[in-house]
């Protein structure tokens, strides 16, 4: 369990970088605009960044259980194709999670 | 135009953000779930909505929280989960937000909504007070409906295990939309690949390392295209 002061450093620490992250453009906007480096990254930082945090999220997967990696796995699969249909964010959520709900009732740990 | 006083800018405001409004307040609730589900006391659920106000980052907080992650881990996570906000400040109206303290509140409060709901509607329509109560009232859904997500996990002692998804299923829809807008392959692929290699080779330093080689990789693609068009 996590310390009161260990979780307030987290939340100040994020929030304040957050905020600068908000407060950069309108503080040395003219700079940014013009930098070739910041547009670039603008175009290829997002996808792999959220990538990364997805296989970040599935980091624990138990590979030398097949079928509860699969119970894992499907819904994520489910949530992207979804997506991909729909392009609703709540939608494909929402069907990835009554999927997982059913694969942890098929699949018990 | 809907008039000049300030109720009729928060109808506006409150019309404009119905549907949105209605969605963070659910995302909200499971986000005070995951709080009180992860062991946490169910007041830092309105902490972390009411300071950091970055949804999804909120969530992977919490996760990076309960397995002790070193703060430097936790800021550089923050720096790049964040990074797009820069961007959003580029096209955001800013001038047009009434009052210093407005427009601090406006920065404040410049999520991904709030930012999609001021630069998808024409000047005219949208007036600096209707932005700002547009922000407040994202925040207050949010607020709420963490608060209320939390006080019943906390009340009921209620566990949905079928809940922890809705966290997963978040940055999988935002991973694909990333991905789809991205227009190229080469990229997630290879952040993929770095992800898994941090995996394997630095599993308690995983997200540090799987960044650090990602961006490493971008600065070098960068530089390689910056001399093919020098060349060129």
């Amino acid at each position: 369990m996590p310390s009161p002061l260990y979780l307030a450093a987290v939340v100040a620490l994020a929030g304040a970088i957050t905020l600068a992250l908000r407060a950069a453009p309108f503080v040395i906007l003219s700079r940014l605009r013009s930098s070739d480096l910041v547009a670039y990254l603008g175009r290829h930082l997002p996808a792999g960044v959220m990538l990364i945090l997805v296989v970040y999220l599935l980091r624990d997967l138990p590979v030398d259980r097949p079928l509860l990696t699969l119970r894992e796995l499907v819904p994520v699969l489910v949530t992207i194709a979804v997506h991909l249909w729909r392009r609703n964010a709540l939608l494909s959520m929402a069907a990835g999670t009554a999927v997982y709900a059913v694969a942890l009732a098929v699949v018990p740990a | 135009m809907t008039g000049r006083s300030w109720p009729g800018d928060l109808r506006a405001a409150a019309a404009d953000v119905a549907g949105i409004g209605a969605g963070m307040f659910l995302l909200g609730t499971s986000f005070g779930l995951l709080v009180v589900g992860s062991g946490l006391a169910w007041w830092w659920a309105p902490i972390f909505s009411g300071v950091v106000f970055a949804g999804s980052m909120e969530f992977l907080l919490v996760a990076l929280a309960v397995a002790g992650t070193a703060l430097a881990a936790v800021a550089v996570t923050t720096l790049l989960v964040n990074g797009r906000h820069v961007f959003y400040g580029l096209s955001f109206p800013l001038h047009r937000i009434p009052g210093r303290l407005g427009r601090a509140y406006a920065v404040f409060a410049l999520i991904d909504e709030a930012y999609a709901l001021a630069t998808t509607r024409p000047d005219t329509v949208l007036s600096g007070r209707r932005i700002l109560w547009s922000q407040v009232l994202l925040q207050v859904c949010w607020i709420s409906g963490s608060t209320l997500g939390a006080l019943t996990g906390d009340t009921f002692a209620l566990r949905v295990p079928a809940l922890d998804f809705v966290f997963t299923a978040l940055f999988v829809v935002l991973a694909t939309e990333a991905v789809v807008a991205g227009r190229e392959a080469i990229g997630p692929l290879l952040a993929v690949a770095g992800a898994l290699v941090a995996r394997l080779v630095a599993p308690d330093e995983m997200l540090l390392v799987a960044m650090g080689l990602f961006v490493a990789v971008l600065l070098v693609r960068y530089r390689r295209t910056r001399r093919e068009s020098a060349d060129a």
